[in-house]
């Protein structure tokens, strides 16, 4: 699901399928990934208060998103829209090998 | 002894018999004292500087590694390029902390998070992130891909010393070692020993202090900043020692050792080609060990083929006619080598270690044994493989030898299979000895009497249950011994009970007639024998 916010700033939000939650692997999928985009990009466990850098691995490690929460994603800037489809592909198809 | 403002004297355990006298050196005497904090700048880059060498070498691993272990360092490799995180430590920096104090404790926070967690899976992150915190500070320190800045005949004093940290010490003006923890059936007082280096071992708390320090492997005693009264007294034993070595060497030159009118053969024992240039090497029958995992980790790579029959042949030559028994690499348990041995094991000790690494990794063994093919038609070589638990895998390593064997003989390449056996060391080989089609057979009593006993030999406070007289042990023995006996097939000793007087009668009374100990102690050992014979005591 991608939504268009502003002028700037794109979201999305996914659900994580990932067996074990947000773990080392995913997470340095997850910030491989992000790191390839310019914007910048923040990410959440539903409902939480705080946004989390996506390209910092162990900020993502300590979200201890659990499987089957949804994870929100905004992104801003140049490459946004783009970034914020990735990272949505990426935890939605359970971060396939290969994909980052 | 004990008292005053000099002449400080400390006891420990006895694991390598010697003496030193030099100056002190403590090599990691905790968070502060080791190195010494710059300036902000200074320390800003020291810690760039190191974390782009750890990032590298964490790469390097992962390439090599693979698999899930490629995948842990990863989270390493990642955690080193998060920004985030490393620019908080940077902050910290800037704020007046030492390179290695940031460090630390940027990942002691982010262990204990970690530990704190109900999840099993989040908890194991935890030694990951404690492997990173350690190779950092190491190299901080200067201790990794740096040589130890270490002055040659130092004392140097840890808490407890891995052996790739002992091997990057230069040891060759002498020099001792003594550690507050750590164990005489270490895997470096084993090292210690072989080099003749003295080390002591169990010396609890030692204060920061010492400029000079006396070491006496033999009364297991380190004596700082000594007086005239105790340098006069050390030397003195140290000239009994000496006067004792040298009635010992002069049976050295006498004919074979004899016992009960049989002959005993004597080896030896050699870490490295180096070894050999020990005065007493030249008086073994041969050589009954020579290990070969200098060569991982004497670059810092992987050896090449070259380099690995340039060591080879050199000992082929020193040998002459005499044979030579190389042992295939035994790493893993206590002797990791980054990018050969596994990460992360919970076990290992019982783990993918010796034969079974080579096994696994034919692209590493293969390159040995096509080095060590080539060597065998440079004199009497023998190849043993280590840590061999069933038939099958003796096979499976025959197997790929002949290969290797054959595709160099149809290169045009002068090579030939050479005599292949084992090292006894793991008990169900011991007890199903006669399944394996062996040429001879070593029995690895270091390793044996860690599996039969059940005690980690790196574990000080087991030191009192590592009893290598212990009948079990001695009945392993005994049963190899007997079948080699009885097959008409050579068996030999080469672990620390061969260089233990004390184990000698025990041993002669188990069957063995071949022992293989260090050039260090070849001496002792033919005397002992010697005396033996001759209805009297220990020597």
């Amino acid at each position: 699901m991608l939504d268009r916010a502003d002028g700037q700033t794109f979201i999305g939000n996914v659900r994580l399928v990932h067996a074990v939650g947000m773990h080392a692997r995913p997470a340095v999928k997850l910030t491989k990934l992000a790191k390839k985009f310019e914007a910048q990009i923040f990410v959440r466990v539903a409902g939480a208060a705080e946004w989390i850098n996506a390209k910092s691995v162990a900020k993502i490690m300590a979200m201890r998103a659990a499987h089957g929460s949804t994870i929100e994603i905004k992104a801003s800037g140049s490459d946004a829209e783009a970034a914020v489809a990735a990272l949505v592909d990426l935890i939605a198809t359970d971060f396939p090998d290969g994909a980052s | 002894m004990q008292g005053g403002a000099t002449g400080l004297a400390y006891r420990g355990r006895t694991a390598s018999i010697g003496f030193a006298h030099g100056p002190f050196v403590r090599v990691d005497a905790g968070t502060n004292g080791e190195r010494v904090a710059g300036t902000l700048v200074e320390e800003a880059l020291a810690l760039r500087s190191a974390i782009d060498v750890a990032s590298g070498q964490i790469a390097e691993l992962a390439t090599i590694a693979g698999g899930e272990a490629a995948q842990i360092l990863e989270f390493q490799v990642a955690l080193l390029e998060d920004e985030d995180f490393i620019e908080a430590i940077f902050a910290s920096i800037g704020e007046g902390s030492s390179a290695d104090v940031a460090w630390r404790s940027a990942l002691d926070e982010q262990i204990a998070d970690y530990n704190s967690a109900e999840d099993e899976y989040l908890k194991a992150r935890s030694s990951d992130l404690a492997d990173l915190r350690d190779r950092v500070i190491n190299i901080l320190r200067g201790g990794e891909g740096q040589v130890l800045k270490i002055p040659s005949g130092a004392v140097v004093c840890a808490d407890d010393l891995p052996p790739s940290r002992f091997l990057e010490i230069d040891w060759s003006s002498g020099g001792g070692l003594a550690l507050l923890r750590g164990s005489p059936t270490s895997h470096v007082a084993m090292l210690a020993r072989a080099r003749g280096i003295p080390m002591v071992v169990q010396l609890g708390a030692i204060p920061e202090i010492g400029a000079t320090a006396l070491l006496d492997g033999e009364s297991a005693m380190l004596e700082l900043d000594p007086n005239a009264e105790q340098v006069r007294l050390f030397e003195k034993r140290r000239e009994n020692h000496r006067k004792s070595r040298a009635s010992a060497r002069a049976i050295l030159r006498r004919p074979t050792a004899s016992w009960r009118g049989e002959r005993i053969k004597l080896f030896i024992n050699i870490q490295r080609v180096d070894d050999l240039d020990h005065a007493d090497a030249q008086y073994a029958d041969g050589i009954g060990l020579m290990r070969t995992e200098f060569l991982l980790t004497e670059r810092g790579r992987l050896p090449d083929e070259e380099a690995q029959f340039a060591a080879y042949d050199a000992v082929l030559r020193w040998a002459d006619r005499r044979p030579v028994t190389i042992r295939t690499f035994d790493a893993g348990g206590d002797k990791p080598v980054p990018g050969f041995t596994l990460d992360g094991e919970a076990n290992p000790f019982l783990g993918v270690r010796g034969l079974r690494l080579c096994l696994a990794r034919p692209d590493v063994f293969t390159v040995q044994l096509r080095a060590l093919a080539r060597a065998a038609v440079r004199g009497n070589l023998k190849v043993m493989f280590p840590m061999v638990t069933s038939a099958d895998e003796l096979e499976a390593g025959r197997k790929l030898f002949a290969e290797i064997v054959q595709r160099l003989q149809l290169d045009g390449i002068d090579a030939m299979l050479p005599e292949l056996g084992i090292m006894v060391e793991v008990p169900a080989a011991a007890l199903a000895i006669a399944s394996f089609k062996a040429s001879f057979f070593s029995i690895g009593s270091n390793d044996l009497a860690q599996y039969v006993l059940a005690c980690d030999r790196s574990n000080g406070a087991l030191a009192p249950l590592m009893d290598p007289l212990h009948p079990a042990l001695l009945e392993l023995i005994a049963r190899t011994a007997e079948h080699g006996r009885r097959a008409g097939i050579s068996v030999s000793l080469c672990g620390d009970m061969a260089s233990d007087p004390r184990c000698l009668p025990a041993l002669l009374n188990c069957g063995l007639r071949e022992l293989s100990v260090n050039a260090s102690a070849l001496a002792q050992i033919k005397r002992t024998i010697d005396r033996l014979s001759n209805g009297g005591g220990l020597g």
